[in-house]
């Protein structure tokens, strides 16, 4: 990637300067499943995210970068409302899922995240079997009514995360009991059972070896085929890997929006290129 | 010289010590050319003196205030003539100690003859000369270790080492303690214990069915021999203890899930505290509360319904009982909760759970080690307790699971059998450490398995 | 797994719409669970708090009387040789009374009436007089009014507590003695006046007369007992575990043995007391000294476990920078670390000493629950606590008492929640986060 960069360079495109805080590029793509519109959080008195509005394509995967505390996460966990556990967390501006502003007050989180999953930095499956792991959402929101259904949730969910063969014959020992890499295709297993139409992952693999980031990546790629994916990041290779779009935010400010291969390679804003390249991170 | 008098000269001749030992550090330093010329501050050196001084003295006093009154006692039964030492031991027994009490200006038993008279003054004189005998080999030994270490300092000699050396060792014995109080804990209930089992047999202690501890004064009187078949009195304590874990488990876990989970700031603020007070209050209190309110209280609803209800039920006493451990459950649940990583709960909010279901299906399976620790130590906790059984439970012991009739406890035999008799023959006072040691046996069983299972928890999540 | 993601594409891009509406669907009844489960919290703290303040409203409500006493103005008048006037002290005081009772109710007369009558007064009336002879001399001849102190029957019946229309032989007082009270009434010569006796005398038998300041002198040298000697030793003992303790065996052997005494039953301790302090050592019966040690040992292990907390709260880079300087591990210690965690140790410290002040179980076992009129003067006086006063009260069959131990339980209580509100304010003023 440097030499990409230093090719980029050598073409002297004009950049905007380090202190233009609009975002850059565009935040529309054609078939938006998610739309996200001057969104403000703050934690208590403090601003965490500064107005930020973006689309998030059907069947695609938007990468979201930037250096650590630049709100990445932060507006990740505002896309299914998980920020509503935190007591002092306030948010503004619209997200609409459907059409509609997740943030309504006629809106149930719970189907919402039925809709809208998750999968964490850090691996976390419940302290049941593996089976269980993957069962327990679909039973408790009704979705399977009999063990064959359940089954067979059990089953497609762990076959489209890749963990099928590893794990068929052991579905009742505990889910803690798996490898780093195995667990995080848990929950990712997990997430994928409630059928959900959007997926959250946040910073997946930071917590995994160089292998098993791979396997997930590749996994990210055949999900995109149904699922739109948003995935926060802090390695950019990992971005240029797995994404088509690529979000790059800065201190609570979304800062450019592209093409992962236009950030990548022609980024339009100096703070954009400075992270790309190393200067800071 | 009284020991209090004592201690504090202790005191004034360890601080001169101290004062001595550092002011010729500083003459040393002078001489010898600035104070780096010495091993240690000049400090140090006071300290060692100090050091030397009081402790080999203190521990001449302890050792002292530990054997006075045997040493006292033996001497003046010596004394006593001979008529007075041919009684038998108890009759001995109750005169000696209505000697001690004249000694000492209280009231006494029966009627003051001249023997216990002269008894009582030859007493304290024994006394006086014992003290003044400390207090001499007392104040010598503080004045020697001044002039020990006084003539021992030279710029060389390791002042700093010396001290910290003492000092830690007297940490490593102030941490022993516990080990002491344990052993001392097992070796006397034990050695009681023991004795009791050589009268009555364990297997008659520990199956029999009847208990009636009460021995006759008199050979011809009725009940004579006593009964000592612990098993009425076991089931008693576990009625009772399991009528306070049904009250204290749900609630205290509830209230624990209901704190850390749902409660917001506010309410936490004020609930805590006002758990914290219920935990605050003396268990006497809450006997006083459980003889003097609830049990009338039960009593009278169980007469207007037509059910005959003893006014000593092990309900009333439980259910107080319960009351007093909520606090102990909510707290150790609501630790074992937070303990739980936030992460899980984020994963069952994502993928749509509410929260009950993931305090159900989540948070407590996953805790369910912790929870399981903290209530084994609530059980534990439930079965030694004393003063709320011994002010409304019963005294006789009913081998029943009738929770509206009286049953007695463990503890509240041992307080029976033990406030207000002094002998220590009879297999009725002895069977109070038997019923001790099974009381420590089985609570010490409890806290092993439930700190184990605590803290294996705690590393899971750590 | 291209085959099985082929079925899946189809199940959910036909059933995408359905996912949801089953969701949905069953959205409703999950929240009633939900909101019953909250109700189920809800209702335990509800429940505690309840019970709380029911306790506290009894006692308080059966205790508040016992600040209030009833006194009888009495008008004696010294006639010639009545008093002793070598030694005035020892004059027949209960005879003055009586005859001032006489001269009252000069129409009383039968024996077994004149009896009931001055029974209506308490034995204590003739210490009063005594005391307020000894306090100014009269002359011979002279006559003062005094109000002395009423029995507690009557106490009981001027409070409410012994109700007047019930028939005479279900009530203490007959019914002449209420006419003779009520003649005491109707000429304002009865009267509720603040109970001094409660809050300065030691324990009677006669209710009017007892008093908790016995109890608390003897709380009080316990307490000091115990404290002297369990924060010296709790800290040292918190100190080496924490610091210099390494991790072996022996070390992890001490840890067991101080987490299992701070849950053995307090019971155990006093049984330790009576066959190791008492019967071993021959240590005196029923005294502060005892029972403050026995505490101690029982009070010990909370202390340690706090002052470790304590000390495991202060951060490693303060050590790592002491040590820096060239300090040797005790300086250290006593320099830096010490300061820092001595506010927690000495929460921790209240914390258990007002465990201790609540104990009454272990000493039962030493003999601390003998009836003792007077107020101790010392460590090795006979001596009773608060507890164990409370527990002898309540087991004492007069209507009276109950109030008595009611009452007590109010000061003991305000003790421990003054000792606990300081702990409170010590962790929050000093509370630091590294």
């Amino acid at each position: 990637m440097q030499d990409v960069v230093n090719k980029t360079t050598v073409e002297k495109r004009i950049l905007a300067p380090r202190d233009s805080r609009k975002t850059i590029g565009s935040i529309h793509v054609s078939k938006p499943r998610m739309v996200c519109r001057d969104v403000n959080v703050y934690y208590g008195d403090k601003q965490a995210i500064r107005n930020v509005s973006i689309d998030i394509g059907c069947n695609e995967v938007l990468a979201m970068i930037g250096p650590s505390g630049c709100g990445k996460s932060t507006f990740l966990r505002c896309l299914n409302r998980m920020n509503d556990t935190i007591d002092i967390c306030r948010v503004t501006g619209e997200i609409l899922f459907d059409g509609k502003d997740i943030y309504d007050s006629s809106i149930d989180v719970v189907p919402l995240r039925a809709q809208i999953g998750m999968v964490f930095q850090k691996p976390n499956p419940f302290p049941k079997s593996i089976y269980e792991n993957i069962a327990w959402a679909p039973k408790i929101h009704g979705i399977v009514e009999s063990k064959s259904d359940a089954d067979e949730i059990v089953e497609s969910s762990l076959q489209k995360a890749g963990l099928w063969e590893e794990v068929k014959d052991r579905l009742d020992q505990p889910g803690t009991g798996l490898s780093g890499g195995q667990q995080q295709r848990l929950c990712i297993a997990r997430a994928i059972a409630v059928s959900p139409e959007v997926i959250l992952m946040d910073e997946p693999c930071s917590a995994l070896d160089p292998i098993a980031t791979a396997k997930i990546e590749d996994l990210i790629e055949e999900l995109r085929t149904q699922y739109t994916i948003a995935i926060v990041t802090h390695s950019m290779q990992q971005a240029s890997r797995v994404s088509q779009r690529t979000a790059f935010f800065h201190l609570g400010d979304l800062i450019e929006v592209g093409t992962t291969e236009d950030i990548f390679t022609k980024p339009s804003h100096q703070l954009t290129e400075d992270y790309i390249t190393g200067r800071y991170g | 010289m009284s020991p209090l008098v004592l201690l504090l000269s202790l005191l004034v001749l360890s601080v001169a010590g101290f004062l001595i030992g550092r002011q010729k550090a500083l003459d040393l330093a002078r001489r010898e050319g600035g104070a780096s010329r010495l091993h240690s501050l000049p400090a140090y050196y006071g300290a060692l003196t100090a050091l030397w001084c009081c402790l080999p003295a203190f521990f001449m006093f302890l050792i002292w205030l530990g054997f006075e009154q045997s040493i006292v006692t033996g001497l003046m039964v010596a004394d006593l003539p001979e008529e007075a030492r041919a009684l038998p031991p108890a009759r001995l027994n109750v005169l000696i100690n209505d000697i001690r009490s004249l000694a000492s200006g209280n009231i006494v038993s029966g009627e003051v003859t001249p023997l216990m008279r002269d008894a009582a003054a030859q007493y304290i004189s024994l006394k006086g000369i014992g003290r003044m005998i400390t207090s001499v080999i007392v104040l010598v030994a503080a004045v020697a270790g001044i002039l020990a270490v006084y003539r021992g300092i030279k710029p060389r000699l390791r002042a700093r080492n010396h001290v910290e050396k003492v000092i830690m060792g007297l940490l490593v014995v102030c941490s022993t303690i516990a080990i002491f109080t344990t052993v001392g804990i097992v070796l006397s209930i034990l050695y009681e214990a023991v004795r009791f089992f050589q009268q009555i047999p364990v297997a008659e202690f520990l199956f029999g069915l009847e208990w009636s501890p009460q021995m006759a004064i008199r050979e011809d009187q009725v009940g004579s021999s006593g009964a000592f078949g612990a098993v009425p009195v076991f089931a008693g304590t576990i009625l009772i203890s399991a009528i306070a874990m049904l009250v204290a488990a749900p609630i205290g876990l509830m209230s624990a899930v209901f704190l850390s989970e749902y409660a917001d700031r506010r309410l936490r603020m004020v609930a805590k505290p006002l758990l914290e007070v219920l935990a605050g209050i003396p268990t006497v209190v809450y006997g006083f509360f459980a003889a003097l309110v609830v049990a009338p209280l039960i009593r009278n609803s169980g007469v207007q319904l037509g059910i005959d209800v003893s006014s000593e039920s092990a309900l009333a006493a439980g259910l107080v009982m319960g009351v007093m451990i909520i606090p102990f459950v909510s707290s150790l649940s609501d630790d074992v909760i937070n303990a739980v990583p936030q992460t899980l709960r984020d994963g069952a909010y994502s993928v749509g759970a509410t929260r009950s279901e993931t305090i159900r299906h989540v948070l407590i399976p996953a805790a369910l080690p912790g929870i399981v620790g903290g209530l084994l130590l609530a059980v534990s906790r439930a079965i030694g307790e004393t003063m709320i059984v011994v002010m409304a439970a019963g005294l006789s012991a009913n081998l029943t699971a009738n929770p509206l009739q009286a049953v007695t406890t463990v503890t509240v035999q041992i307080v029976t059998l033990l406030v207000g008799d002094q002998e220590f023959d009879s297999p009725k006072t002895l069977a109070a450490f038997a019923l001790g040691l099974v009381l420590f046996v089985g609570t010490l069983f409890l806290n092993i398995i439930a700190l184990t299972v605590v803290r294996k928890y705690r590393e899971r999540y750590e | 797994m291209n085959k099985s993601a082929g079925k899946s594409v189809a199940r959910s891009s036909s059933g995408r719409g359905r996912t949801i509406d089953i969701v949905n669907k069953g959205l409703k009844s999950r929240y009633r669970k939900e909101k019953r489960f909250r109700f189920y919290g809800l209702l335990s703290i509800v429940a505690s708090v309840v019970f709380l303040a029911f306790l506290l409203s009894s006692i308080v409500l059966k205790g508040y009387s016992a600040f209030l006493q009833t006194y009888i103005k009495l008008d004696v008048s010294f006639e010639a040789g009545m008093l002793d006037k070598q030694n005035p002290g020892r004059s027949d005081f209960q005879g003055i009374v009586k005859a001032a009772i006489r001269d009252y109710y000069p129409d009383v007369t039968g024996r077994q009436d004149k009896r009931d009558l001055f029974s209506l007064f308490s034995s204590g009336a003739a210490f009063q007089l005594r005391e307020e002879v000894l306090n100014k001399l009269p002359e011979e001849g002279s006559s003062i009014s005094l109000w002395v102190l009423a029995d507690d029957d009557v106490d009981m019946l001027m409070k409410g507590h012994m109700k007047r229309d019930v028939p005479e032989g279900e009530r203490r007082l007959n019914d002449k003695q209420l006419r003779w009270i009520e003649r005491l009434e109707e000429e304002g010569r009865i009267a509720l006046r603040f109970n001094t006796t409660f809050f300065t005398a030691g324990d009677s038998r006669e209710p009017e007369l007892a008093g908790i300041w016995g109890a608390v002198k003897g709380s009080f040298y316990t307490m000091l007992v115990t404290l002297v000697l369990s924060f010296p030793i709790g800290i040292a003992a918190a100190v080496y575990l924490e610091e210099f303790a390494p991790k072996n065996l022996a070390t992890d052997f001490i840890e067991v043995n101080i987490n299992n005494l701070a849950a053995v039953p307090s019971i155990v301790f006093g049984l330790l007391g009576l066959a190791v302090f008492l019967n071993f050592f021959g240590m005196p019966r029923s005294t502060p000294l005892v029972g403050g040690i026995v505490l101690m040992l029982m009070t010990l292990p909370t202390i340690i476990i706090a002052s470790r907390a304590a000390l495991k709260a202060v951060p490693p880079s303060i050590r790592e920078a002491a040590l820096g300087v060239g300090s040797s591990k005790l300086q250290v210690v006593t320099g830096h670390v010490l300061p820092l965690a001595l506010p927690g140790m000495l929460t921790g410290t209240i914390i258990g000493m007002a465990q201790a002040l609540g104990e009454t179980a272990p000493l039962l076992m030493i003999g601390m629950v003998a009836f003792i009129v007077d107020v101790p003067g010392g460590f090795t006086d006979p001596a009773a606590v608060m507890p164990v006063q409370i527990y002898l009260w309540a087991d004492s069959p007069e209507r009276a008492f109950v109030e008595r131990t009611s009452a007590a339980i109010m000061v003991l209580l305000a003790f421990l929640i003054s000792m606990n509100a300081v702990a409170v304010v010590m962790r929050r003023r000093f509370e630091r986060r590294w």
